[in-house]
């Protein structure tokens, strides 16, 4: 099948595209929309969102989780806030500002008319959210604060206390809910997706596990919809929750849908530090801490005094020191990489020597106690709780972590893969953030995908579509369900001496150390073969308890963790074969005099899109070529 | 490792039970070389671990964003609900909680409302349900006007806020003596009947979110405040105060209709 890459950007000039779109859209009536279903996998800002709408204006859909209620999708652990151009301070921002900030910070590798919808769309968000009874914060005359966030030079924040993706969570949960009151969303809770279900080039449906009776079940439907999350956790430890998986995004690549930009991956810089051999995840300390923190290291290689021992001029605050005009604001991915090459250079503190601190002496001071306990009170808590170490007595202990990754599905303008009926929204799309998320900006395309895009883009579909009548009984149907279960029997059938976990950390160390914040071609060679080589023994020497009809965990991760052997391969050959540095992604070979990022836009300007050709055959790597016609390319600086 | 870490041995006493229909039964492993610096799940993570490598039945719990937000995470650990700490949910607990030697039990939530489906994993969708009765703002896309142009005091919006921090975890239930929903269910009440925005139905809601309570097998309040207690995310008794107001509105409002 050859790939049919077509971005569908409207016409007409890049602030009319959307409003254009939309009127052009077919439509389906009202009347019809009941003879319409459709299938939304997770129940996250994105997929709940798209649930929720898409059964309020009267499609059937079937709502999928892997959690035992829609309400936990790890969206719930989004803490700063979410973006909106609404300029309530009056302080500059507009749509406008929004948009190129967000190209640019994603460092010109996404697609424009994409993200001018998403700044476009921001607004309504907000509305939706205040109307639902999400409590964001107010001020002393009732109207909504804001704050400026991961360096941003606007205040266009909004959050809820550090909970704001909980609150935004609930609230499209209870809107969802409202829909399950109705009879017009079913929901189908403990539930993996094993494989998606193509019939005559469209997606018609899918095949689940019930992760308590191990029953296997057939789902047909008039389109899929994937809002299934990333794949962060193919690094082992991240910010991630334990479920998260790339499991359906993974299968729809197997069954034709192209993946893009797979190597881009955001590592965060505020996380708290590998405590030991039994950690399990890692805890994102909010961005927002960098506003009154000082990050430094000792001068002094095995420096092994306590941290409030070091005086003043033994100690290196290197951010401020390599970036004067940023200093401790500087974006996410320049302040990982700093971190690194201070731990790398043997300055990095506490007991595992991977950690730098992060200090809120002179804040205190500066400001009071009470006023950083204001701020910061309940993340203080937090770390303490973990650490058991007070950041108001010394200074925290912090070190990147992996947190999102912007590569997935590739999508068209209407959120639709290369596999026609399959739509795919939120984090598990490539589409909106580049090489380089913003902070606050992951909640808001989840929510503009599932409120604001997919409602009008799947009636498109729908209007210019005929879609013969399928059932579960289709031969498609037989196929995909006897290769899921063969499947599962043959993780049972090895009988070797190794856990799933055991597999998975091995993976992530491999993934940690060649395809993590620096990257080189010999590590990315290494990388991919001994991925292959961990591949080959997870599928003979692996040891899953049980039976696959009862409540099977170690069953679950197995499934996972054979899809994260391959699709790890799949980001060593895409950093690989992209020997730029560009956001997320740093090639050591590419950067420029003072150890920057060297993006090289004649070569590179593109999405790389990958197709799928067989567990061991190499995939074929195609380009989506990026146009900037409205934000002119420049070469991030921060100093 | 801050350095003050040490290696404690635990004895577990743990709930098994096959699926939703057999009977459960408590079995007894002793789990040495546990860091104190670990978390209490990873701890669980590591007998897991040792179990499967015995090819002994691993122990199945439920657990997801071990950041203390998803309210996936249960366990009553030595008959409490989160364990010792307050204000923590079993995820954020770690090992430094306990000494060397303890004999730690862990049980199941329970309650005929939270049918167990193996061993401490239960079933929590009846929570949905009373969110399906009521639990929302009737509001669809596209309905909604400019954010600011409704002004909330501060003080009830802040209110709404802490109340709406609820994280349906279930352990109020788990903890009260007659099984009440009422904490998780008032949270939800109080928060939207706070807000202008939820105010329009506040009356509806809180009849038909206590009638599905009441429905699912959840008991009735007789105001113990344990709930209170092992609560997680500090939710107010207060909340169940302020549903009632409601509830009793509701129900001279209907009358009058």
């Amino acid at each position: 099948m050859s790939f049919n890459l077509d971005s569908k950007i409207p016409e007409g000039p890049i602030q009319d595209k959307w409003e254009n779109h939309k009127f052009k859209c077919k439509l389906v009536n009202p009347a019809n929309k009941r003879k319409y279903s459709v299938i939304v996998v997770g129940t996250g800002l994105a997929g709940g969102s798209a649930a929720a709408t898409l059964a309020e204006l009267g499609y059937n859909v079937k709502s999928f989780c892997i959690q035992d209620s829609p309400r936990r999708a790890h969206s719930i652990a989004a803490q700063g806030g979410v973006n909106a151009a609404k300029n309530y301070p009056n302080d500059g921002d507009s749509v406008w500002r929004l948009f190129y900030d967000t190209v640019k910070g994603g460092d010109y590798r996404a697609r424009e008319a994409n993200v001018y919808r998403l700044a476009q769309v921001s607004n309504s968000i907000i509305d939706q959210c205040v109307a639902q009874g999400v409590p964001f914060a107010r001020d002393y005359g009732g109207y909504l604060a804001n704050r400026s966030f991961g360096g941003a030079q606007v205040s266009r924040t909004f959050y809820a206390k550090g909970q704001t993706g909980q609150q935004l969570l609930l609230g499209a949960y209870q809107s969802m809910m409202k829909e399950v009151g109705k009879g017009k969303i079913d929901l189908y809770t403990r539930r993996e997706i094993l494989d998606i279900v193509v019939i005559d080039g469209k997606a018609r449906g899918v095949i689940v596990r019930d992760l308590i009776t191990g029953d296997i079940e057939r789902h047909v439907a008039d389109a899929v919809i994937l809002g299934s999350g990333g794949y962060g956790n193919v690094y082992f430890l991240s910010t991630n929750a334990m479920g998260s998986n790339g499991g359906a995004a993974w299968k729809a690549y197997k069954k034709g849908a192209g993946f893009a930009n797979p190597c881009y991956t955001q590592i965060h810089p505020t996380c708290i530090p590998v405590h030991g051999d039994s950690q399990s995840k890692l805890t994102l300390m909010s961005e927002s801490l960098r506003n009154d923190g000082r990050v430094w290291v000792p001068k002094k290689e095995g420096d092994d005094r306590h941290p409030n021992d070091i005086p003043e001029e033994e100690r290196d605050y290197y951010l401020e020191r390599i970036y004067p005009s940023f200093g401790n604001l500087v974006p996410r991915d320049v302040a990982s990489r700093n971190a690194k090459n201070q731990v790398d250079a043997g300055k990095g503190v506490g007991e595992t020597k991977v950690a730098v601190f992060l200090d809120f002496k002179q804040a205190i001071e500066r400001d009071g106690k009470d006023a950083i306990a204001a701020k910061y009170g309940n993340l203080f808590e937090m770390y303490q709780r973990i650490t058991d170490e007070s950041p108001y007595e010394q200074p925290m202990r912090i070190y990147p972590a992996v947190h999102y990754t912007m590569g997935g599905l590739w999508v068209d303008y209407n959120l639709q893969s290369t596999i026609p009926g399959l739509h795919v929204l939120g984090e598990a799309n490539f589409s909106d953030h580049g090489a380089n998320r913003l902070g606050a900006s992951a909640l808001m395309q989840g929510l503009a995908d599932g409120y604001f895009v997919i409602p009008y883009t799947l009636g498109n579909y729908f209007g210019t579509n005929d879609l013969e009548k399928v059932d579960t009984t289709h031969p498609e149907f037989d196929k995909s369900e006897k290769e899921a279960k063969e499947r599962l029997e043959k993780f049972l059938n090895i009988k070797g001496s190794r856990t799933a976990d055991d597999f998975h950390k091995s993976l992530g160390k491999i993934m940690w150390e060649h395809v993590g914040m620096a990257r080189n071609e010999a590590g990315l060679k290494t990388a991919i073969s001994q991925i292959q080589k961990l591949r080959s023994e997870f599928w003979t020497d692996l040891k899953i308890p049980g039976e696959t009809d009862e409540v099977n965990i170690e069953l679950e991760k197995a499934g996972r963790v054979a899809d994260f052997l391959e699709l790890g391969e799949l980001m060593a050959r895409d950093a690989l074969m992209r020997p730029e540095s560009c956001g997320g992604h740093f090639r050591v070979e590419s950067q420029t005099d003072e150890n920057e990022a060297l993006r090289r836009d004649d070569q590179f300007a593109h999405s790389a899109v990958w197709e799928f050709k067989g567990v061991d055959q190499e995939p074929i790597r195609h380009k989506e070529e990026l146009k900037f016609e409205y934000v002119p390319l420049t070469q991030r600086s921060y100093k | 490792m801050s350095g003050k870490e040490k290696i404690i041995t635990v004895h577990l006493k743990l709930w098994r039970q096959k699926n939703r229909s057999t009977k459960g039964f408590f079995e007894e492993h002793t789990l040495e070389g546990v860091s104190t610096g670990s978390s209490f799940l990873e701890m669980l993570d590591q007998l897991n671990e040792k179990l499967i490598r015995e090819d002994k039945a691993p122990f199945a719990f439920d657990h997801d964003c071990r950041e203390g937000i998803c309210g996936m995470c249960s366990l009553m650990i030595n008959g409490q609900a989160h364990g010792p700490e307050r204000a923590t949910t079993t995820c954020q607990l770690h090992m430094r909680s306990f000494s060397d030697q303890d004999t730690i039990v862990i049980e199941p939530w329970r309650s005929s409302a939270f049918p167990v489906l193996k061993d401490c994993m239960v079933d929590r969708t009846s929570f949905d349900k009373v969110i399906a009765a009521g639990g929302f703002t009737s509001v669809n896309v596209g309905n909604a006007q400019d954010a600011n142009a409704l002004p909330i005091s501060k003080e009830n919006a802040d209110l709404a806020m802490d109340a709406a921090a609820c994280i349906g975890c279930g352990a109020c239930v788990a903890s009260c003596p007659n099984a009440s929903a009422m904490l998780f269910t008032s949270a939800k009440i109080s928060q939207l009947a706070l807000l202008p925005q939820g105010k329009v139905e506040a009356h509806k809601r809180a009849s038909k979110m206590v009638e599905a309570m009441d429905e699912l097998g959840f008991g009735n309040c007789s105001n113990h405040a344990e709930c209170e207690a092992s609560c997680p995310k500090d939710i107010n008794l207060s909340n169940i105060a302020r549903t009632n107001r409601e509830f009793f509105k509701a129900k001279i409002f209907s009358e009058k209709e």
